[in-house]
C-alpha cells in the first residue's frame, strides 16, 4: 500500500512539475504576478510529494518487503539496517529517485532563499528547474519505475552488490548528486537570464552560491569514492581514469571555471556571455554524466545499468536541454555587453587564463573518455584510452594552473604588474625551490615526479598564505585584522592550499611509493620500508552475511609494536562474490597497507604490503578544498543580498552585526 | 533482467577479485628484469576486464599475459618488442596509451590545439577589453536608489 501510495505520489510530483513549467514561465512573460506567484507552492509540493515517494522506497528496503522487485534484486534480510537504507540509492532505479529529490530540493531551495530576486527571474528559475524535473520524472516513470511489484514475492533477496556494502561508498553518490544536480541550478538561472535578456553582477551573486555549494559537495563527492577506491580495491589505487570518474571530474573542473568566472562577472561586469555557456555546459557534462554512466556505451566498472532504452532517453533529455539552451544562448548571448575595461596583464586576464585551462582540461578527459567511441564509430578501431594516456595529456594543465596560481591571485583588478606581485612573492618562491631541491637531493635515481609535488605544494600553500597576509594592510595589529577579514577571502585562501596539498600529495605517493610482494609463513617476521612486518595468524570468521578469511598482521618498526592489522578476503555468499578488505595503517606521513591472498601449495600465505607515503593528505587536500568553499559560501556578502528585504523587515533598528 | 543481473556482478566480480594481481610466483629473480615487466603490465589492458591493467588485474587471461610478457623478456626482447607481440596477437585495443598513428593524432592533438585556440580566442577578448572605453556610468533608476539605501543603511 504505501509503495503505491510512493509512486502515485512521484505521478502528482510529474503533474505538478508541468505546471510549474508553464504558468509561472507565461506569468514571467506577460508580468502576471499571480501566474508568477504559482511558482513558490507548486515548487513545494513537488518536494514533499518526492520526499514522500523516497520515504515510501525507503520504508520498503528498510522493512525488506519483498514483494517490491527493486527490494529483491538489492537486499536481504540479514543485511545491516545502515545498508538496507543506503541499498536504497545502490541501484539505477532508487539513485534515479535520489536524483530528482535533490532536484526539488534545489528548486525549493530557490523558492525558499529566493526571496529578493526579481519576481519574473525567480519564476523562470523554478519554472525551468521545473522543466529538468519533468525530464527525469518521465525517465524514472516510463523507464526505470523503483516501485514496480514482483508477481510471485521470494522468500528473500538477491542481497547489495558487497562492493556497495561499505561506509564510504554508502555517501559517495548523495554527494555526488548534489553536486551533479546542483549543477542544475546554474543552469536554470543561465536559461532564465538568457530569456530575461540580461546579466549583471547581482545575477552572478545570486547564482554564485549555488555554484559554489554544488562544487563542494561534488569535490566531497569525487573524494569519498576516490577514497573508497583506495581502501577497497585492494592496492591502494585511488583514481583509475575510469569513464565514470571523468563523467564526474568534468563537471567538477568546469564548475570551478564557472565559480571563477562568475567572480569576474560580479565584481567588474565582464565575460558575461562566457560565464552564461560555462553554466550551460557544466550541467550538459552531468547530463553526460548521467548518460555514461546509465547507458552502457562506454563500458566501465560502474555501469550499473546498461540499458540502450534508458541510453537513448538520457540521450534524448541530453539534447533537448543543452540543445534549447545553446539556440537560445545563440541568440541571445550578444546582448550581454561588457562593461568593464582592463589591460591584459590584470586579475580579470588571470582569472581568463584559470577559465581556458580548466576548461580545456575538461575538454582532454572528454575528448580522451570518448575516444574508444570515436574509434569504434569512425575510425573502425577497437580501441583503449587509459590511464597513461590521461596522465600524459592531462597534467600538464595541472601544473601550468599550480605555477601561476599564486601570482594570478594577487594580480589588482584593472591593471598589475607581474614583477610587483613576484616580489611579494619571492619568499614562497625561493623557499619552494629550496624544497625542491632538497627532495631532489635526498631521492637518488627516481622520478622528478616527487620534487616537482613538492615544489608546487609548497608554493601554492605559501603563496596562499603570503596573499592573505598581505591583506591585513600594514602596520601593528596585524593578526586581529586577519581574523576580521572576509571569509571569502579566508576561502580562497583555503581552497588554493587544498588544491597545494592535493598536488602534492599525488605526486608525493607516486613518486615515492614502495611496494613488496611475497610468500609469507606464520610467524616469520619481513621488512618493507623500514617496517617489521609479522604474520601471525590466518583464521575463518563468520560476518552477518560474508565469510570472511582473516590474518593477524604485526607491524612494529626497530623492535617497537606499531600496531596490529587485520586484512581480509571475505565472500559475500548470496551474490557469489569476493572482496578484499585491505587493512591500513593510516599515520600522519604515510599509510602500511597489507592485504592478505591465497594460500600457498607449499605452506605460506601471498601477502602484499604497499608503503604509500602522504596517502591520506590528497582526501585531506580536497576536504580543506571544500572547507574553502564553505567558508566562502558563508561570507556575509552573500547572507546581506540573499537575506537583506527579510532582515529588513525583522529587524529594523537593530544592527546586522 | 536476470541475465543483465548475472553479466553486471560477473563483470563487477572481475573488476574485485582479491587484487594479488601479481603472484609471488610470477616474480623474476632479477629485479632490473621484473622492474620492466611492471612496467609494461601497466600499459597493457586486461581484455576480459573493465578498464584495468593486466598488472592489477587478477583474470586468469591477465595472468598469462603477464607470464608473456616475462617469458619474452627472459628471450631477450626489448620493451617495444614484447608490446609488439603481444599488439600482433590480440589487437590494439590491448594498448591502454592508444598509439598515433591514423586518426589517433587527433585524440593526442585535441588539447594542444584546444588550448591553442583558446589562448588566441583569450587574447582577442583581452585585448578588446584594454581598448574598450569606459561606459558612462548609468544612473541608478529610483528604484534602485531606494533599495541600495535599505541595504546600506541595515
Amino acid at each position: 500500500m504505501i509503495t503505491e501510495l510512493g509512486h502515485f505520489a512521484l505521478i502528482l510530483a510529474a503533474l505538478v512539475a508541468c505546471v510549474q513549467v508553464i504558468v509561472p514561465l507565461i506569468g514571467a512573460h506577460k508580468r502576471w504576478p499571480g501566474w508568477m506567484a504559482v511558482a513558490d507552492p507548486a515548487a513545494n509540493a513537488q518536494f514533499l510529494l518526492v520526499a514522500f515517494s523516497f520515504a515510501a522506497l525507503t520504508y520498503a528496503f528498510v522493512t525488506s518487503d519483498f514483494s517490491v522487485k527493486l527490494v529483491v534484486n538489492n537486499s536481504h534480510t540479514a543485511k545491516p539496517l545502515l545498508y538496507k537504507i543506503t541499498g536504497v540509492w545502490g541501484n539505477h532505479e532508487g539513485s534515479m529517485l535520489l536524483w530528482v529529490l535533490i532536484l526539488t530540493l534545489f528548486g525549493v531551495s530557490a523558492a525558499w532563499f529566493g526571496g529578493n530576486l526579481p519576481p519574473t527571474l525567480k519564476a523562470r528559475v523554478l519554472s525551468v528547474q521545473s522543466a529538468i524535473g519533468v525530464a527525469f520524472y518521465g525517465f524514472i516513470l516510463l523507464t526505470s519505475n523503483p516501485f514496480e511489484r514482483m508477481a510471485v514475492p521470494p522468500m528473500n533477496g538477491r542481497d547489495l552488490n558487497p562492493l556497495l556494502q561499505d561506509p564510504g561508498l554508502a555517501f559517495h553518490p548523495p554527494f555526488l548528486y548534489l553536486g551533479y544536480v546542483g549543477l542544475s541550478m546554474a543552469f536554470s538561472f543561465a536559461v532564465a537570464a538568457l530569456i530575461e535578456g540580461r546579466v549583471d553582477a547581482a545575477w552572478a551573486r545570486w547564482v554564485r552560491p549555488w555554484t559554489l555549494a554544488a562544487w563542494m559537495f561534488l569535490t566531497v563527492g569525487i573524494a569519498l569514492g576516490s577514497w573508497w577506491a583506495y581502501y577497497e580495491l585492494g592496492w591502494g589505487g585511488f583514481w583509475f581514469w575510469d569513464p565514470v570518474e571523468n563523467a564526474s571530474f568534468m563537471p567538477w573542473l568546469i564548475a570551478a571555471a564557472l565559480l571563477h568566472s562568475a567572480v569576474v562577472v560580479e565584481k567588474r561586469e565582464s565575460l558575461k556571455s562566457w560565464t552564461i555557456l560555462l553554466a550551460i555546459l557544466a550541467f550538459g557534462f552531468s547530463l553526460i554524466g548521467t548518460f555514461i554512466v546509465r547507458s552502457g556505451v562506454i563500458t566501465s566498472v560502474h555501469a550499473f545499468a546498461n540499458d540502450p532504452e534508458r541510453g537513448v532517453f538520457i540521450l534524448l533529455i541530453l539534447a533537448v536541454f543543452m540543445g534549447g539552451a545553446l539556440v537560445l544562448y545563440a541568440a541571445r548571448a550578444g546582448a550581454m555587453e561588457a562593461r568593464g575595461v582592463f589591460s591584459p596583464v590584470s586579475r580579470e586576464s588571470a582569472l581568463v587564463l584559470n577559465n581556458i585551462l580548466l576548461a580545456v582540461s575538461a575538454f582532454v578527459v572528454f575528448v580522451g573518455t570518448i575516444w574508444p567511441l570515436v574509434g569504434e564509430l569512425i575510425l573502425g578501431r577497437k580501441l583503449s584510452v587509459g590511464a597513461p594516456f590521461f596522465n600524459m595529456a592531462f597534467t600538464p594543465f595541472m601544473v601550468v594552473l599550480g605555477l601561476v596560481l599564486p601570482v594570478g591571485a594577487m594580480l589588482p583588478w584593472k591593471r598589475g604588474k607581474v614583477g610587483r606581485v613576484l616580489r611579494t612573492l619571492r619568499v614562497p618562491l625561493a623557499l619552494a625551490v629550496a624544497l625542491m631541491a632538497l627532495a631532489f637531493a635526498m631521492q637518488t635515481g627516481r622520478s622528478a615526479l616527487g620534487p616537482v609535488g613538492v615544489f608546487m605544494g609548497a608554493w601554492l600553500v605559501m603563496g596562499a598564505a603570503v596573499d592573505i597576509w598581505s591583506k591585513t594592510g600594514r602596520g601593528g595589529n596585524r593578526i586581529a585584522r586577519l581574523a576580521r577579514l572576509p571569509r571569502a577571502d579566508w576561502g580562497k585562501a583555503v581552497a588554493h592550499s587544498g588544491l597545494g596539498v592535493t598536488m602534492f600529495a599525488i605526486a608525493g605517493l607516486m613518486a615515492w611509493e614502495q611496494e613488496d610482494i611475497r610468500v609469507a609463513q606464520v610467524g616469520e617476521p619481513f621488512e618493507v620500508a623500514g617496517y617489521t612486518l609479522t604474520l601471525r595468524d590466518v583464521r575463518q570468521v563468520q560476518g552477518p552475511n560474508f565469510r570472511s578469511t582473516m590474518a593477524e598482521v604485526l607491524l612494529s618498526q626497530d623492535g617497537k609494536e606499531i600496531s596490529v592489522l587485520h586484512p581480509e578476503k571475505r565472500v559475500y555468499p548470496v551474490q557469489q562474490m569476493p572482496t578484499t578488505e585491505a587493512a591500513i595503517d593510516n599515520g600522519l606521513l604515510r599509510d602500511v597497507y597489507v592485504v592478505i591472498g591465497d594460500s600457498q601449495k607449499n605452506g605460506g600465505w601471498a601477502v602484499r604490503t604497499y608503503f604509500k607515503p602522504l596517502a591520506n593528505w590528497i582526501w585531506g587536500g580536497a576536504i580543506l578544498m571544500a572547507i574553502g568553499g564553505l567558508l566562502s559560501l558563508s561570507d556575509r556578502r552573500y547572507r546581506v543580498a540573499a537575506g537583506a528585504r527579510k532582515a529588513a523587515v525583522q529587524a529594523r533598528g537593530v544592527p546586522a552585526e | 533482467m536476470k541475465r543483465l543481473a548475472l553479466i553486471l556482478s560477473l563483470a563487477l566480480a572481475m573488476f574485485a577479485m582479491p587484487a594479488l594481481a601479481v603472484q609471488p610466483d610470477e616474480i623474476l629473480d632479477d629485479p632490473k628484469l621484473e622492474q620492466r615487466a611492471r612496467d609494461i603490465s601497466e600499459g597493457l589492458r586486461c581484455l576480459v576486464c573493465r578498464n584495468e591493467n593486466i598488472d592489477a588485474s587478477n583474470a586468469e587471461l591477465a595472468r598469462d599475459l603477464r607470464l608473456l610478457v616475462r617469458e619474452r623478456l627472459l628471450e631477450g626482447d626489448s620493451n617495444e618488442e614484447v608490446v609488439d607481440f603481444i599488439v600482433a596477437r590480440y589487437g590494439e585495443f590491448v594498448l591502454l596509451k592508444p598509439t598515433m598513428t591514423g586518426g589517433n593524432w587527433l585524440l593526442w592533438a585535441a588539447g594542444p590545439l584546444m588550448l591553442l585556440f583558446a589562448l588566441g580566442a583569450g587574447a582577442v577578448y583581452l585585448r578588446g577589453r584594454a581598448r574598450a572605453q569606459e561606459p558612462a556610468q548609468q544612473d541608478l533608476s529610483e528604484g534602485e536608489q531606494a533599495r541600495l539605501r535599505e541595504i546600506l543603511d541595515e
